[in-house]
């Protein structure tokens, strides 16, 4: 195929584009990741921009580390993170899976009522009540379960068991397996991309818990991560910098926020090449 | 049990009967389905039952149901448009929301154009999956990573301004400055995962019109103009009808995590305005009052802006 003059101009200019935001997506990221590794006097020797350090220092994470705040957000988070993803995907999982069987009576009227709870919502305070009512404010369950099945992640759930070949249902049925059975030996192992992608965006948004969090929660020691970091962002906002601060705030709070961010960044590469499929699956539906 | 067996009758069985058959047959089903049912049930119906506040003197030792009602039933509602906060609060909503729309809509959409156009496709990948990450980054992180830029004192632009020789710009502490950082950041945040659903929309369209526009000499920039873009109308509105219906939204959790007193003035909307005067000071009926209207009001917008796609679309097709 021939290639015009101008197809290849307005591809590199394409190159060049996405090039750019790329860059306008991690640099500030990997600013972030440098700023609170590098030593103050490099800082200062660089004229305060760092990229790529020369020297690594791990003091600020020392001390970050060593904040009994921090290691007690990082518990919280952790204990929301694992048992809420688990509860999530089970009951998202066993609510899908009848739903997505056309045989099913009555299941226009459940899929309906669902769905429209993306449109219609009671709002905060009546929320709020319900959520007292039933005994959860203070309790880190109030972290999980007002949330336990999102619209979204059941619509896109449901779409991919519709895919199923429903053959594979029928023949393990005549061999006597009982609907528990061929979700966990069948539905379960043939679901992998889906489940962990789901998996994922409800253990991000488990790690990134705040809302839930500001309205729910009491105690001090019951508030997950990003509460305690807001906290202390603004600290470090406030008080500017002293000479004779060992660790500036400044390098503390980087610090802090790689912490906080860094599950996330850790586990997301190997999750990555799912978006697209589940998108994907939510989107023929959708 | 004993009568869902009994002779096979022609004539269609009764409700109950088609019931328990379903019952028997399905149990396990719908067994399977309760906890789901019953979160529903709990924690987005039951909820529903308390907007009655809204309309009511409510007290929390009597009880939602034992609370009086007041004598003009608009009571709450009235006294939120006469406060002075109320038409700042629905104005910022929603001046940000749509700001976040107008600048948010095509922005991903050229970007997955040109990640689509680019030839070189592991680096157009690599691009794709940085271009994600911001997504799954808590607005306190981005927060955070904005304050390292942006921050009057040590933020990397008024470094840069200082050094140029020109005075640092408060962009975080500045009533100027609060609502664009509330769009830039939302922009820097979606970027990349909305891009997705406009690169699934692209590898869906039929590759042979590509083809036939290419023996008829048509250039890559043609080809974009007249055939992808054409295709991605649909998702598009799709994706418009949902923006609308949360027009009065404007992020609650970015709001609450950019706030401060500085800046309170441009940037409290319907949703913080809620939580500081419900929950903070306890005015449970005026904030149930509020956000009762806006409910009604962004569920109205949905059903509106998707029965005007509908007709849209009949028209186009």
């Amino acid at each position: 195929m021939v290639r015009s003059k101008n197809d290849s101009i307005f591809e590199w200019i394409c190159t060049i584009f996405i090039g750019i935001i790329g860059l306008i997506c991690v640099v500030p990221i990997i600013y972030v990741v440098s700023y609170s590794l590098t030593p103050m006097a490099e800082m200062l020797k660089r004229g305060g921009f760092v990229l790529i350090p020369r020297e690594i220092t791990l003091s600020a994470y020392k001390q970050v580390l060593s904040d009994p705040n921090m290691t007690n957000a990082l518990k919280v988070n952790v204990w929301v993170t694992v048992v809420g993803t688990t509860c999530n995907l089970i009951v998202t999982m066993m609510l899908a899976y009848p739903l997505s069987r056309p045989d099913l009576p009555g299941r226009k009227f459940f899929v309906k009522m669902i769905v429209a709870c993306m449109i219609i919502s009671a709002g905060t305070i009546p929320t709020y009540l319900v959520v007292k009512n039933t005994g959860l404010v203070d309790s880190l369950w109030a972290l999980i379960i007002p949330s336990l099945v999102t619209v979204y992640n059941f619509i896109v759930m449901k779409a991919f068991f519709e895919g199923l070949p429903t053959d594979l249902f029928e023949s393990a049925r005549i061999d006597g397996a009982g609907e528990f059975r061929i979700l966990w030996q069948i539905v379960l192992p043939l679901s992998l991309p889906i489940i962990c992608t789901i998996g994922l965006y409800y253990a991000v948004s488990h790690w990134n818990t705040y809302t839930a969090a500001i309205y729910y929660i009491n105690s001090q020691e019951k508030m997950p991560l990003q509460v305690v970091l807001r906290r202390m962002i603004n600290q470090a906002t406030a008080n500017e910098v002293s000479a004779d601060d060992v660790i500036p705030p400044e390098t503390l709070r980087m610090a802090a926020v790689v912490v906080a961010t860094a599950p996330v960044v850790i586990i997301y590469p190997f999750i990555q090449k799912y978006f697209t499929k589940g998108t994907l699956a939510g989107a023929v539906k959708g | 049990m004993s009568q869902a067996t009994m002779p096979r009758v022609i004539n269609a069985p009764s409700r109950t009967k088609r019931f328990l058959r379903a019952l028997k047959r399905f149990w396990p089903l719908y067994l399977m389905m309760i906890p789901g049912l019953l979160f529903y049930c709990v924690y987005k119906y039951a909820p529903f039952y308390g907007l009655q506040i809204a309309f009511k003197n409510f007290k929390i030792r009597k009880g939602i149901a034992e609370s009086k009602w007041y004598d003009p039933w608009w009571f709450w509602f009235a006294r939120f448009w006469q406060s002075p906060s109320s038409r700042m609060v629905v104005y910022n909503t929603l001046i940000i929301s749509l700001s976040k729309m107008v600048v948010g809509m095509l922005p991903p959409l050229i970007f997955a154009l040109a990640i689509n156009e680019c030839r070189f496709r592991g680096y157009a990948r690599v691009i794709q999956t940085v271009s994600y990450l911001p997504h799954f980054l808590s607005w306190i992180i981005v927060f955070g990573i904005a304050t390292t830029m942006f921050n009057e004192g040590s933020g990397v632009i008024n470094q840069l301004i200082k050094s140029l020789g020109g005075t640092p710009i408060p962009f975080l502490t500045s009533n100027k400055y609060a609502r664009s950082m509330l769009v830039i950041t939302d922009l820097w945040h979606s970027i990349g995962w909305s891009s997705i659903v406009y690169l699934a929309a692209i590898m869906g369209i039929d590759t042979a019109m590509y083809e036939a526009a290419r023996i008829d000499g048509a250039g890559r920039f043609r080809q974009i103009w007249y055939i992808t873009l054409p295709n991605l109308g649909r998702i598009f509105v799709v994706l418009l009808i949902t923006k609308v219906g949360n027009i009065l939204d404007g992020g609650f959790n970015q709001v609450h995590v950019f706030m401060n007193d500085r800046v309170r003035s441009t940037i409290e909307i319907i949703d913080s305005w809620v939580y500081t005067e419900g929950l903070g000071k306890m005015q449970y009926e005026m904030a149930t009052a509020v956000g009762l209207m806006k409910s009604v009001i962004s569920a109205i917008m949905v059903l509106g802006t998707n029965a005007l796609a509908r007709k849209w679309d009949s028209a186009l097709w």
